[in-house]
Parts: structure tokens; sequence; C-alpha cells
């Protein structure tokens, strides 16, 4: 039953062929087994079990929602009340979020089930999950290797199949990379599209929270349950949320996809580039015409980023001091020790990396010269974006230049790192849609194609990932012990 | 462009974070790194170009001037290190 797509649970579930009692048992044995690949920071197994019951009178009562009864898992940024809610982090360890983010709401009104929080890079700061203070997630495509981050736990489990489907959260491709390199589906949406309350601040004006899944047509039916106005959000943004569903079959006939020969370049390994090639080429036989087009400015995105987001982030993280929750140090001598302990202590070193990057970029002196630069830059990108999207539908591209990464290959080289987002990094400074589809393989492991949309375009973008997956098999592929 | 160890020490006592001594040498090395990254944006003509704070361009929402916040005083801080009468403890600030 681990292998169904969320629309034949629903039908299995509602024709009393199981129970969202017995899946979710299925589910809670499945994440013991493979508890190695160390998907989970936490699993509330009881809570679980508690809402499948919850689940099985409503489906009894035929009051029931698609994602009623569905075993599925949060990434570990989404607060939930009562629930360890860690961030990835030491300095979170101890802390029972004391209220439900939004996006938790709103999973727990559809009736789905919880079956627990999901690793994850310390505070969603890191491209390969190895910045958790609870260690390194494996790819269950091959154990020695990165699932991506910082979503890295969420890609995990739902590749290895330890929940249906998962959340995740993209600041500079934390959804889409981890897709790419697992093997699954990752959508991340308009900026303002998902509510943010509740979800751990890093970079505010770039985060944004999307599915994480196995097919185009499960995550059209989770981003129904997560998108909406939200007033508890001053950034969300108050559009009607249309039927991500019903356009899915839709006809690609006549649609015009833009290719950036920057993207193509220099860089992009060669196995990975004639999949992609592999890949657009079935949407020339969908009816797609594929042009040529230019992003002059995308080069740009990883320094413009590097400032942004480590300077949102050594605003947001302050709110850390040892005070009102989180790590606090042993006997401090005064309030300046108390704050300079405790988040010595509580951060890794990734974390403060970047908000000493951050507080530098912010500073008397250098603020003109890279912060505002760098939003100068940001619109630049964002007007290469409107720009290619007025004369195409959608581009596509790669999600990251290479598979999956070895465990500990990069750890040592932030720079190095930073680089392996660059294809993922300037949808985020434009705030547009986009998604990971999986593609094929190159040396065994998974290649993700990335297809980017306009602004609030996620039905258009799950239509042209749902027409691929029905011609192509990629996305039911199941790594080796994980069938 | 690089950042030296003394910056490091000053933006760390700026952001009230604890870094190991042993460890300065090598944040300096890394910072240093990602400041050579950005020297690709003074390759840029930037002049008249209006900084983008946020995606959609959109304003800060008002919202009616009524009470939205209930008391939680009791449920925030049963998650506080430490608490007394109600109140946040922290080590003495005035003699």
């Amino acid at each position: 039953m681990h292998n169904k797509s969320i629309t034949e649970l629903a039908k299995s579930l509602r024709s009393g062929e199981f129970s969202s009692v017995e899946l979710t048992q299925a589910f809670l044995d499945r994440i013991n087994q493979h508890s190695a690949l160390n998907a989970y920071i936490t699993v509330t197994e009881e809570r679980a079990l508690e809402q499948a019951q919850q689940a099985d009178v409503r489906l009894a009562a035929g009051d029931a929602e698609l994602l009623t009864g569905i075993p599925f898992a949060q990434k570990d940024i989404f607060c939930t009340q009562n629930v360890k809610t860690s961030c990835g982090s030491k300095m979170l360890d101890n802390f029972i979020a004391p209220y439900n983010a939004t996006v938790v709401e709103k999973f727990n009104q559809a009736g789905a089930v919880m079956l627990g929080k999901l690793n994850m890079d310390e505070f969603a700061m890191g491209s390969s999950n190895e910045t958790s203070y609870y260690g390194a997630v494996r790819n269950p495509w091959d154990t020695n290797t990165v699932p991506g981050g910082s979503s890295g736990g969420s890609a995990a489990a739902v590749a290895a199949k330890l929940a249906v489907c998962a959340t995740g959260t993209d600041t500079g491709g934390s959804i889409r990379q981890p897709a790419a390199l697992c093997g699954i589906t990752g959508l991340k949406p308009t900026y303002g599209r998902v509510s943010r309350y509740g979800m751990i601040a890093y970079a505010s004006s770039l985060d944004q929270g999307g599915p994480m899944t196995r097919s185009a047509e499960d995550a059209a039916i989770m981003l129904q349950t997560m998108a909406g106005f939200d007033e508890k959000d001053s950034t969300s943004v108050d559009l009607p949320v249309p039927d991500y569903r019903i356009g899915l079959t839709n006809s690609l006939e006549g649609l015009k996809i833009g290719l950036p020969k920057e993207f193509f370049g220099e860089g992009l390994n060669s196995d990975v580039a004639a999949t992609l090639e592999a890949a657009i080429n079935e949407y020339r036989k969908l009816g797609a015409t594929v042009t040529e087009i230019s992003m002059p400015s995308f080069k740009l995105a990883i320094p413009a980023y590097y400032v942004i987001a480590p300077a949102e982030c050594s605003a947001n993280l302050s709110r850390f001091d040892g005070v009102r929750f989180g790590y606090r140090c042993e006997n401090p001598v005064d309030l300046t020790d108390l704050y300079t302990r405790s988040r010595g202590e509580g951060f890794g070193k990734e974390v403060k990396r970047r908000i000493l990057m951050g507080t530098y970029a912010l500073s008397t002196g250098y603020y003109d010269a890279y912060y505002i630069k760098a939003q100068k830059i940001r619109r630049v990108i964002s007007e290469d974006f409107k720009k290619a999207l007025s004369e195409v539908d959608v581009i596509m591209g790669p999600v990251t230049p290479s598979t999956a990464f070895g465990i500990g290959e990069k750890i040592a080289n932030p720079v190095e790192m930073y680089l392996s987002d660059i294809y993922t990094i300037a949808i985020n400074l434009a705030g547009v849609p986009a998604m990971s589809i999986p593609a094929g393989f190159a040396n065994n492991l998974p290649v993700g194609l990335q297809i980017i949309g306009n602004y609030f375009a996620e039905a258009k973008l799950l239509n042209i990932a749902h027409l691929y997956q029905q011609v192509t098999d990629w996305h039911t592929q199941s790594p080796k012990g994980f069938e | 462009m690089s950042l030296s160890e003394s910056e490091v020490v000053a933006c760390a006592h700026l952001a009230r974070l604890g870094i190991e001594q042993q460890n300065i040498a090598s944040y300096a090395k890394d910072l240093s790194g990602m400041l050579e990254l950005m020297t690709q944006m003074g390759d840029v003509n930037t002049d008249g170009i209006e900084p983008m704070a946020h995606p959609m361009d959109q304003v800060q929402r008002l919202r009616t001037d009524v009470v939205t916040e209930t008391d939680n005083r009791e449920k925030f801080q049963m998650i506080a290190p430490q608490v007394e009468a109600g109140l946040y403890l922290v080590p003495k600030v005035i003699e």
C-alpha cells in the first residue's frame, strides 16, 4: 500500500480495503525498518495513530477530504503544537512549539495523519542536510550520497516511501534541489502563495513552503491544502486559489518552452545535460515548441543571494537569545555572557557563518555596497525573468549541476557548496514558482528537470509536469531496497 | 576582498555570537571566500535601479484595530529556560 498515490489511497480508504490506522501502522513500520536513513527527527507514533482513528471516523461518516487519513510528514521547520520543533538545531532541541503553523493547521483540518517531523539542514541553511544537529540524512538511491538540502529529510522520506508525501520549504532551492537528488517531485510556489506563519524564518523575503511528493498529481492535491491567503502572514498574497487538479490533463500543444543558454553552459555535468535533452524532447513530442532564450543576469544570483539571505538571517535569528525559549548556556555570569554563549553553543558552524556574513553586510559602511547593491541586482534578475516569461510560457533547465554528491565531499568548502544551488537561487530572488520533476538517471542517480513559470502559474506547472509523467515512468521507479 | 580576523571578532560581538578562538581563522577564510563571490556584483551598473525588497513589491497590509491576541503568558513561559512569578529571569543587569 505504500506505493499508491494519494487518489489511489483515498479510494482504498473509502472502499474499506484498509483503514487509515492500518495504513498509518504500515508507514510507521517502514520508518522503523529504515531508520538508518535518518530522515526523521521525531516520529509521533501515538499522535499519528490517534489522528488515523479520527480519520477513520470521518471516512465512515462520509465527511472526508482527499487527504483525510493519508499519512504524511512535516519538515521540522513548521511549528507543531505540543510536538518538538527543532529546525534541525541544538538551539531548539528542547523546543515544544506552543502553537501550530498555518500549514500544520490546514493539514489537521483536512484530516491528514502526521507521522512525524523530518530532518533538515540547521535552520534550513545547507544544500546537503549535513548541517543538521541530528546528523546527515542518507539518499535512498545511494546511501553514501547526500539527499540534498535543506529539505533533505523530506526528500529521502518520500523517495524511500516512509511517508506518502511531505512538506518542504525553499529559500534558495531547498525543495527543488533535494527533490532532484532523490528523484521525487517538488514544487516551490510563488512567494506569498503558502502562509509562512509558524514556519521558522530564515530569510523572510525568500522563504516559501511547498509540497514534496512522488507525482505532480499528488503535489496538486497537497498544494490545494497548503495554499491560500492568511491574515497572520503579512506577506501572504490575497488571491483566490484555483483548482490545481482541474487542468492537469490540458493539452501542451503549442506550449512555448524557453531554454536559457546560460543554464546549459559550463559547469553542467554532460550526463545530466544529455538526460535533460531527452526530457525536453519528450515535450516536443507532446506538442511544445522549444526556443533558446537568454538570462544574462543569472550568474549574479549567487552573490546577491549570499548577501540578502544572510542579512535577513542575521536579523531573524537574533530572537534566539536564551531568554524566552530554546537553548540557554549553563551559569551565565552576566547578560552579554548569556546571549553570547547561548548563541555560540546553540548554533552550528554554517548558521554562525551566515549570521556573521549578514552582520557584516548590514554594518555601517558596508550596507550600501553589499545589501543595497544586492537588492538592486535582485530587481535586475527579476526583470530578466519577467522579460523571458513574456516571450515563452515556461523556462526549463537543470535543477542541479550534477547528481547527488558524496557525504562529506563538499562540507569543508562552503563556497563550493553554495555553487551547487546555481540554477535554483535566481527563482527565489524573483519570487516566481518552479518545480523539479524526475527526468531520468545519470550514473544510476536521479536527475531533476526544472520547470519555471510566471507568478501564480502553479496550475500550469503541475499540468506540464503531469503530462510528462503520463508518458514517462521515472517518477514511479524505486531505489533498491525500498520497493 | 578579504575579511580580517579582527573584523570577524567585531561582527561576532555585534551579533552577540560566541565563536571559538581556534575557529576565527577559518571563519575569516570562509567569509573572505564569500566576499570574493560578491565582488562580481560590482561589474554590473545598477545606477537608477530601485532596490527590490519584496518579490511582489507589496506594501504592508493594515488591519482593523481590534484585539486579536489572548493572554498566553503561562503557555509561553512553560517553555522558557527560567521564569519566576510570571517574569523571565536573566543575570542581574543593575547592581
